[in-house]
């Protein structure tokens, strides 16, 4: 495999200026309705330091609830099976299916079977899979990978997808209008819903003590298509045990809240069985999960819920956008995951943050994201995984960094020299930062003289 | 060794997570003055709606909220004889033409306007998500403040299956526009009883 490199697929996204600022925006509309949503709480940040507590406490007793999980869900008639990686994964719900001779299956938002790739798997053995997410529906027709976890099309404007559907469900071609699409989609999928002989979904919540699972949606798709069909596969990593049924209070009012900035999902569904005359299947799935907790830099990254919020606010996420990551995880939180899976595949992930800080302000299980992602960076260095070019600044800035006398009189010269010189030759073709932005202009004195001058005023 | 067992291992071979007990929720989480109201503004916010009437006119105000639906089901006992009784149905395939269902909440939760339905006593879940349209019912006196106090009534001892709905089915996949009704009801309704 090719090494992945966010740069080169962000520039190409951020050549079409218009939409990158329209995505920019979009998403900062997001953010902002997180803020009001936490703000309404007042013991919000107490429910993060439980959320973190939950979850730290769930996984240093992992294997444990796993096992009282299993034993809990079997005794409900759910049967619980582990597959240690991707591909055993797909095998357990490919040999589900077939035993059942499924056809037609209907899967809701999971971002597990799109890391383990099911759906070209399934569809190479002639199952027929369609996802029922509108926004992954949309994907899926346009063969694009989802570019955000919580909002799959963000990156999509309204004619992308009048295009797409003109295409596929023959809607009129310059009709953009959301809810005629909407309606459009709600038809087709319907169809699906009553034809599929197999609902597939993720797992938002595998609550130990019950033996049940939960999976939050707004728009119904996961529940219409595991209440229609008679087969109904769950499939879900190791890292989403909770212990009791109550500690699920604490993540139902922060996951919605921090993703869309709703008060909670339309539906929370609980899935404690099967349908009548129905059978219920979870699948457990490791994939190179349970590494994370012999790493005290990264363990943490194991109690993601997947909201999105790191995504929402992160400004390079918001100007680059899902697909130059390319992991199924984008953001901040998909470059620590993606880097501690494959360093070599994603060296450029966790240069593509500007350590502001910002996602893990947000984060409600208050992953330490910007850490790592510094922390990734030095050991991509030790490792000498990363760019020559990049290992000579490095070095550069550190000896620069390390002396106040040879920063200063650096920072003097650069004030007076890069005003004389020609533009041509400040845009070299070395200067990759400098491809789609300005240098600011310099300022006459630096912050020290300032401040040393009196002419900063301190209150 | 087989797959769990291997998972098994490599979660005890090296976990460095170190375990710190389990938060107590003891009288946790805001509260409100008046927790009906909390929930008509918070339902409306999410494209809901609420009333709350006396008992006896429950049939009335369902026929004048919804005046041209015909198809209309329900699973309460006291609308049994009017409407379709969906328990009696074997396949829930057949729900699929259903334009309104009435069906019984067991309590509704201020902070969020949800309210918490469960297969108590609905034998197809689906009628929750089928119906173009969808009324819950709860009794007034049952509203909750918040999440901490709703897991508190609820046990599955006896259930496999059980959802908190929060208004009717929405989506905003398309740039972020608020559409309602997406897969399941296009509007919905809370009725409170007096
Ligand atoms: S890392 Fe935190 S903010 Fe980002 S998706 Fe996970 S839980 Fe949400």
């Amino acid at each position: 495999m090719s090494i992945h490199n966010h740069p080169k697929k962000a520039k190409e996204f951020v050549s079409n200026d218009e939409r990158m600022h329209w995505h920019d925006k979009a998403l900062w509309f997001v953010r902002e309705k997180r803020d009001k949503a936490s703000k309404s709480i007042p013991e919000w940040e107490k429910l993060r330091e439980y959320a973190q507590q939950i979850k730290t406490h769930t996984m240093a007793n992992l294997d444990k609830y796993l096992l009282e999980f299993e034993e809990n869900a079997t005794k409900r008639g759910i049967k619980v099976h582990f597959a240690k990686d991707a591909k055993e994964h797909n095998e357990i719900v490919y040999n589900i299916l077939k035993e059942h001779q499924v056809k037609k299956v209907v899967k809701s938002k999971s971002m597990l079977t799109e890391e383990c790739h099911l759906n070209p798997f399934l569809e190479k053995k002639g199952i027929e899979v369609v996802d029922t997410d509108l926004g992954e529906r949309i994907v899926q027709f346009r063969k694009e990978p989802p570019s955000h976890i919580v909002l799959p099309a963000i990156h999509l404007k309204k004619e992308d997808v009048a295009k797409t559907f003109h295409k596929e469900l023959g809607t009129d071609e310059n009709n953009s209008d959301p809810t005629y699409l909407t309606r459009a989609a709600r038809e087709h999928l319907r169809g699906k819903f009553l034809e599929a002989d197999a609902g597939i979904t993720g797992v938002n919540f595998a609550i130990a003590n019950t033996g049940g699972v939960v999976v939050c949606t707004n728009e119904g798709n996961a529940d219409m298509g595991s209440s229609l069909p008679k087969l109904h596969i769950a499939c879900m990593g190791i890292e989403k045990i909770i212990p009791r049924l109550q500690d699920l209070s604490i993540f139902t009012r922060l996951l919605a809240r921090s993703a869309t900035g709703q008060p909670i999902t339309t539906y929370t569904s609980h899935y404690h069985g099967a349908i009548e005359n129905g059978e219920m299947h979870i699948v457990i799935v490791d994939n190179n999960r349970a590494n994370f907790l012999s790493s005290n830099k990264y363990k943490k990254a194991l109690n993601c819920i997947r909201c999105g919020a790191c995504m929402n606010t992160c400004p390079v996420y918001r100007r680059s956008g899902g697909h130059s990551y390319d992991y199924v995880i984008p953001g901040p939180i998909g470059s620590s995951l993606a880097t501690f899976r494959d360093p070599k595949l994603h060296k450029t992930l966790s240069f593509a943050c500007s350590l502001c800080g910002s996602c893990s302000n947000v984060c409600p299980v208050k992953i330490d994201l910007d850490s790592q992602l510094y922390n990734h960076r030095q050991d991509l260095y030790e490792k000498n995984i990363i760019s020559t070019k990049k290992r000579v600044v490095m070095k550069l800035s550190v000896w620069v960094l390390n002396s106040p006398i040879l920063f200063s009189i650096l920072g003097k010269i650069t004030r007076k020299i890069v005003p004389l010189i020609p533009k041509k030759i400040i845009y070299n073709r070395f200067n990759i930062w400098g491809k789609q932005r300005d240098i600011p202009n310099m300022p006459t004195k630096s912050f020290k003289e300032l401040y040393k001058e009196g002419s900063i005023d301190v209150k | 060794m087989s797959s769990k067992e291997k998972i098994l291992k490599e979660i005890r071979k090296n976990n460095l997570a170190k375990d710190m007990g389990l938060p107590a929720y003891i009288n946790f989480g805001i509260k409100f003055e008046n927790p009906y109201k909390t929930f008509c503004e918070m339902i409306q916010s999410v494209g809901g709606d609420a009333i709350c009437i006396k008992e006896e006119s429950l049939y009335d105000t369902i026929k004048k909220l919804y005046p041209n639906e015909n198809n209309i089901a329900s699973n309460l006992e006291e609308l049994k004889e009017k409407f379709l009784d969906t328990n009696l149905e074997n396949d829930p395939h057949n729900l699929n033409t259903v334009d309104l269902a009435i069906v019984k909440g067991e309590f509704a939760v201020a902070e969020n306007g949800a309210v918490w339905v469960s297969n108590k006593s609905n034998r197809h879940r689906a009628l929750y998500f089928i119906a173009q349209n969808i009324i819950l019912v709860v009794k007034k006196e049952d509203i909750v403040n918040n999440m901490h106090e709703a897991y508190e009534k609820i046990d599955f001892d006896d259930l496999t299956y059980g959802v908190f709905v929060s208004g009717p089915s929405k989506t905003a996949d398309i740039e972020q526009s608020l559409v309602i009704g997406a897969h399941g009801p296009k509007s919905g309704y809370v009725i409170f009883l007096e």
